[in-house]
């Protein structure tokens, strides 16, 4: 590795290192996740990982964590050689993960959860779970290190923080010296981030060693003692938080400047595309919608911020027509879309990009070109009367995928077999070719590459230019920030403030998404 | 081919219902006070008969034995349609064991037989990925074949055996509470309102049980006992809801799963087996005649509960030992039917849930006046009564039912 | 003109033959072929048990299943199970276990057979009538079932059980002599009276095979209009997209539960037409004992067999109904027929299993494929 910076070690651990892994190379079909990395990590320190999505970070903790078996390199921890066959045996020598998707049993307590695979047992001839003891020792947990949280809850009934600290318990309750956090405040509001990274600063003095994953650069520049950079499955460098920037990581991340985004002429008064007056709706969920008003203009990109379960899905719902309103219109265009199905509001003219693609955006399992049908099963290009046009459809498709740079050598292969990256840019081809009045764009970028993520960006910018309404949903308030033109924001089903995008900031919004409501 | 997107497809976004639990005490003290003046009203004293409350527990352990074994799977996140093959393997199994060593051999063949079977059915689905469906398909279709296969090489060259039945055999012993008849017997003759009517059913309950009967109904709170305070139950339960967390534990669902339909199969072929050894003193083919869906049925209707199977079985167990019975008595069910739809109008009406109040109390009513004035239930009807309940049942309670959220769902370690 | 012909022609002519396309074919002709190996595998270790050599066991069924008369028994019995395979793999299409194709396709023969006995119009009327009731009443009968799913969410594997169960019941009680059957004479089987003779199909003469069902002419363009509704239809993408991703298919405009009940009452309608065959066709002309229990397992396995395609229900039908033909001779020769009920099984769970995986290696070719594209397209920049 030519290119790889000198390692600098971090202050007070020249002795031996907690972790040390040597030479790691692992291949997926088709790819190379891992390719001689090597990553060292001294005891009681946070030690981050960043790199773009697809930079082999994931498959490097697997590793770490038995749940992933290397073809090459070795693994040592606290200086003795180890090899995992699964992940208790990584539990075995003391180390633990939380996974960036909490990997809890909704339907279990928090204590069943905590203590799953390593129960204390009465000692009694018929084997019962001492439970009293695991309460205990649960208390004792929550007590040393401010993570509070009631035993006996149900899972299912916790938000987001407390799953997080539920998580963290349970990897304490085993004993683990060696935490490993992928991507722990990704789904954490500003407060609740800042308040882990304490937690985790706290558990660090008590002599525990961390390895974070993130791709919130500050965070990791804020936190961390060292810092190894991945990119395309190998370690391109090593460095220290004081002798680096925000900036420079992002760079070593991408491994170039990022192309500039093409100039747009933000704010000003527009003429109204969509307009949303005062709309409430309940779903069987509990998610709501409640008096919510809104309004996107011609060519205006509209970017709503919100902590996850405040409505976004609703709004989404609403717009479609795939959720029956109590109250209020959906107006695009002048014309009221209250008696219109969600076939006709399609046909009329509102695109959507979902956010969840593989379950609301594509036919897995079909060849890519049906996947073209999604959506637009009315549209008279694809579909004459009752009988689809197969060839039609799939030179759409192929339209697509060579004007919208979805590198599949054939619409033949399933969609499965796209990256991730590729897979949405397919689903924004296929919106955005149909030319809709009015974009509703969910998460457009999220688990994206940078690469995809800027062909993205720029695709919804040339619409917004063309005059389509971008509605834009997404829990990256970079991206929000970047692209619209104004942004609302979401608390519990409705619009609480409306930033202005080119003078707001993340805290500025931040503070507006945890706000309580009178 | 999997059933994830089946459940999906059929309640989108359902909401984690409220556990709404019907205490096990109402339920008794509901059917107590039910029966004897349904009995009055519809002039069928049968339905308080000691001999019907004996034949209710005949019929409803197997169905019981099978509804624990579908619980078994169901709660590790496996869908056993295979439960029906399951018992019939038992069956034979456990005839052809109990044809050489006893009845008491003849219980421990059937469990064999059907814990070879669930394993087959873990081999299937979890190493060789088979849809749970299609798995459970072929099992119940291979074990009627397979049986007969079996009878036509063992039983059909013994004296009184042929090819679809065994040679009699030996039953397993059956008991009665000592000194029970002494108290129960003149009070049950004794015309009090209520109280003799209560005596009789307990003497049904309590006089020669057959042993089978009383593991069976020990099986329940055993099964509980390991569901909620036991190691593997945790496991069990961990892996039926999220297989994945599990396995980041170090639980391995594979390993589960595999003892899991094991247990599954094993209870099953219990059932089976008491079909031979308890229910009748004969292998015959046909015996199993479905129980295997009841039992599935009573998992779903139980809502994944030990306690709530036993519940369900009780009652397919009454229906099908009425259907055997005078016509009277099914009128009777009418009556309960009716009534019980109709209270369950009233108490959905004050919890605000209009449509379905109209709609119960619109099939009560409907019941009611055909229990008054209609014509007697045609005999041919009587044999469907346990299949109509079922169905009514499941119509009625759904709502409120909540299965373990991996059901069905085939789990692959993601290596990826 | 013609240069845009040309185009169209190499269009499709690429399209068919595309890499991927050809690949799966293969593959699937591959996991036909292991499973079918597996299965004779299983079939000769059987025969090995009883010290029959398979020589005999050729010898045997050439002489007694494989004739003129045995070809013609066996497309006619195909052709039943060939149409609750259609019934069966039209739900598999959106996940769903039509279990119910049992009392559905009863009931509804049940009641053409009342009705044909009652009614007699000249047959260009008689025998479309005759179909139109029991595809109704089938019809009617799998939406109880349809209905139970999409509002109830019960599922349809317990429903349908239920629902075969007082189907049967249903029959017993009108069957008896005093309502609408009657009982021969000195016989215990009763059965509807005998259908008026403008509701007898004319069967086929097939030269070298013998008389033919006439349904069979009538389940071949089925199974062509099946093909054509799932393949080239908005409904058949419809069902697909609701049945593979049912989010996509409601934000795309597509209500899954009604697709729920459109499938199945589809279901239902096909499996009206699986005791029509051997009621119209066969010398019996009444619903009676010859309509067995147990078609849905049938028609649920050979649709499992033939990957819900026509064409392959067909074949997997014809195996069936080959099997079954098998059973006699092997009795002839010593081993016992009920050996033939553990082959089909056996079957299927091999066609199951060897297409599990041959979809796994043709997934991670696939994969491969995209992902050595998607590097050879773009490499990766070397920062500066």
């Amino acid at each position: 590795m030519s290119d790889t910076l000198q390692v600098s070690t971090p202050s007070g651990s020249t002795a031996g290192y907690a972790v040390e892994l040597d030479g790691i190379t692992k291949t997926y079909p088709g790819v190379v996740a891992n390719d001689d990395v090597s990553l060292r990590v001294a005891p009681g320190t946070v030690h981050a990982v960043v790199g773009e999505n697809g930079a082999g970070k994931s498959t490097l903790m697997k590793i770490l964590y038995g749940a992933a078996k290397p073809d090459h390199g070795t693994l040592r921890v606290d200086g003795r050689d180890v090899s995992f066959s699964s992940p208790s045996d990584a539990i075995g020598v003391g180390i633990g993960m939380v996974f960036q998707h909490f990997k809890l049993a909704d339907n279990l307590s928090v204590l069943d959860n905590v203590i799953l695979g390593d129960e204390p047992m009465r000692r009694s001839r018929f084997g019962r779970i001492d439970r009293e003891a695991a309460a205990v020792r649960i208390a004792e947990i929550s007590e040393r290190y401010g993570l509070a949280v009631d035993p006996h809850a149900m899972v299912r009934d916790l938000g987001v923080g407390s799953r997080q600290r539920v998580e963290l318990i349970k990897v304490l309750f085993r004993g683990a010296r060696i935490l490993i956090l992928d991507e722990p405040t990704a789904l954490l509001t500003v407060q609740e981030s800042a308040d882990l990274l304490g937690r985790i600063r706290g558990l660090c003095e008590d002599g525990l060693t961390v390895v974070f994953i993130s791709h919130h650069l500050d965070e990791v520049v804020g936190i961390s003692d060292a810092i190894t950079v991945m990119r395309a499955g190998r370690v391109v460098a090593d460095v220290v938080p004081g002798e680096t920037d925000v900036h420079e990581l992002a760079v070593l991340m991408v491994g170039s400047e990022p192309a500039a985004l093409p100039l747009r002429a933000r704010g000003g008064e527009r003429p109204a595309r969509l307009q949303v007056t005062g709309i409430s709706a309940t779903t069987d969920s509990g998610g709501r919608l409640d008096d919510l008003r809104l309004e996107v203009g011609v060519g205006e990109i509209v970017g709503v911020a919100g902590v996850e379960g405040n409505g976004q899905d609703e709004l989404v719902d609403a717009l479609l027509g795939t959720l029956p309103l109590s109250a209020g219109s959906v107006i695009l265009d002048g014309r009221d879309l209250a008696g219109e199905s969600t076939a006709e509001r399609r046909v009329g003219g509102i695109g959507c990009i979902p956010q969840d693609r593989q379950r609301e955006g594509l036919l897995l399992d079909q060849p890519l070109w049906r996947s073209q049908l999604l959506g637009h099963l009315h549209d008279r290009r694809l579909a004459r009367g009752r009988w689809l046009r197969i060839g039609a459809v799939r030179r759409a498709a192929e339209h697509v995928v060579a004007t919208s740079d979805v590198r599949t050598p054939s619409i033949d292969l399933p969609a499965s077999a796209l990256s991730g990256g590729n897979q949405q840019k397919f689903i924004v081809g296929r919106e955005l070719d149909a030319h809709p009045d009015l974009l509703v764009a969910a998460q457009p970028t999220r688990g994206v590459d940078v690469g995809a993520q800027r062909a993205i960006w720029t695709r919804l910018i040339a619409a917004a230019e063309r005059g389509t309404g971008v509605l834009l949903i997404s829990a990256d308030l970079e991206e929000l920030l970047t692209l619209s033109d104004r942004i609302v924001v979401m608390v519990r089903g409705t619009v609480v403030a409306v930033h202005d995008a080119e003078t707001a900031t993340v805290a500025e919004i931040g503070r507006s998404m945890t706000q309580a409501v009178a | 081919m999997s059933t994830p997107q089946l459940t999906k497809v059929a309640a989108p976004a359902r909401p984690a219902p409220r556990r709404r639990r019907l205490s096990m005490w109402w339920v008794l003290i509901a059917v107590a006070v039910t029966l004897p003046v349904a009995a009055y009203l519809a002039d069928a004293p049968d339905l308080t008969s000691a001999g019907l409350a004996g034949a209710t527990l005949r019929f409803s352990v197997p169905i019981l034995l099978a509804g624990l074994g579908g619980l078994w799977a169901e709660r590790s996140g496996t869908l056993n349609l295979g439960l029906d093959g399951m018992m019939i393997i038992g069956s034979w199994t456990g005839a052809f064991v109990g044809l050489y060593y006893g009845p008491w051999a003849a219980l421990l063949g059937g469990v064999v037989g059907g814990v070879l079977t669930g394993l087959l059915h873990a081999v299937v689905t979890l190493a060789w990925g088979v849809d749970q469906a299609i798995a459970g398909i072929v099992i119940n279709m291979a074990s009627i074949g397979v049986v007969r296969f079996l009878s036509s090489i063992t039983f059909a060259e013994k004296d009184g055996g042929s090819i679809s039945q065994s040679p009699a055999l030996d039953t397993v012993p059956t008991v009665s509470l000592p000194g029970a008849s002494w108290v129960l017997d003149p009070l049950g003759e004794a015309g009090v309102p209520f109280a003799s009517a209560w005596a009789r059913i307990l003497t049904g309950l309590v006089t020669d049980v057959s042993v089978a009967t009383i593991i069976g109904l020990l099986l329940v709170p055993v099964t509980w006992w390991a569901l909620t305070h036991s190691r593997f139950g945790l496991h069990v339960r961990a892996c039926g809801e999220n297989p994945t967390a599990a396995d980041s534990l170090g639980v391995s669902p594979y390993r589960v799963r595999y003892w899991s339909q094991a247990i599954s199969g094993g209870l099953a072929g219990l059932g089976g087996a008491y079909l031979v050894v308890a229910a009748s003193s004969v292998y015959r083919e046909g015996q199993v005649a479905g129980r295997g869906f009841l039992g599935l049925a009573t998992v779903l209707f139980g809502n994944w509960t030990p306690s709530g199977v036993l519940g369900g079985s009780l009652l397919f167990g009454f229906t099908d030992a009425l259907s055997t019975r005078q016509a009277a008595s099914v009128s009777a069910l009418l009556l309960i039917g009716g009534a019980a739809l109709a209270l369950r109008a009233l108490w959905l009406l004050r919890a605000g849930r209009r449509s379905e109040a109209w709609g119960n109390l619109a099939v009560g009513v409907a019941v009611l006046v055909w229990f008054v004035w209609g014509p007697p239930v045609p005999r041919e009807l009587v044999i469907v009564a346990p299949y109509l309940t079922t169905l009514v049942v499941l119509v009625v309670a759904r709502q409120a039912l909540r299965p373990p959220a991996a059901v069905g769902v085939p789990y692959r370690r993601s290596d990826e | 003109m013609s240069a845009r012909l040309n185009e169209r022609l190499e269009a499709l002519v690429r399209r068919i033959v595309s890499p991927p396309r050809l690949a799966s074919v293969g593959l699937h002709l591959l996991a036909v072929g292991i499973a079918l190996g597996f299965a004779v595998a299983v079939l000769a270790i059987i025969l090995a048990a009883y010290g029959t050599s398979p020589g005999a066991v050729i010898d045997v069924v050439g002489q007694y299943a494989l004739t003129s008369q045995g070809w013609t028994a066996m497309v006619n019995k195909a052709t039943t199970y060939y149409l609750a395979g259609l019934a069966a793999a039209i739900g598999f299409r959106m996940f769903l276990f039509n279990i119910g194709i049992d009392g559905q396709y009863r009931l509804g023969v049940f009641a053409a057979a009342v009705v044909g006995a009652a009614v007699s119009l000249p047959m260009v009327l008689q025998i479309p009538l005759l179909i139109v009731v029991s595809c109704v009443v089938a019809g009617a009968y799998a939406a109880i079932a349809a209905y139970l799913k999409a509002s109830r969410g019960v599922s349809e594997v317990i429903s349908t059980i239920m629902l075969n169960a007082v189907a049967t019941g249903i029959i017993a009680f009108l069957i008896s002599p005093d309502r609408l059957g009657a009982r021969d004479e000195g016989s215990n089987n009763t059965q509807t009276p005998l259908m008026a003779e403008s509701g007898w199909m004319p069967s086929i003469p097939v030269p070298g095979l013998g008389d033919v069902y006439g349904f069979t002419l009538l389940a071949v363009l089925l199974g062509v209009g099946y093909w054509l509704v799932t393949e080239r239809t908005r409904f058949g993408f419809e069902q697909t997209a609701s049945g593979e991703a049912p989010r996509a298919a409601l934000m795309g405009g597509t209500d899954p539960r009604r697709m729920i009940v459109a499938t199945m009452v589809a279901s239902g309608l096909i499996a009206g037409l699986v005791g029509l065959p051997e009621l119209l066709g066969s010398p019996t002309h009444r619903y009676g004992i010859g309509f067995p229990a147990g078609l849905a397992w049938v028609g649920l396995s050979i649709a499992i067999i033939g990957r819900n395609h026509p064409i392959g229900v067909a074949l997997g039908a014809l195996l069936w109904a080959f099997l079954e033909r098998c059973a006699l001779p092997l009795d002839l020769i010593g081993v016992p027929k009920e050996v033939v009920a553990v082959v089909q099984a056996t079957v299927v769970l091999a066609v199951v299993t060897s297409y599990q995986l041959v979809h796994g290696i043709s997934d991670r070719n696939a994969r491969r494929r995209a992902a050595t594209y998607a590097r050879r397209a773009v490499p990766v920049q070397e920062p500066a």
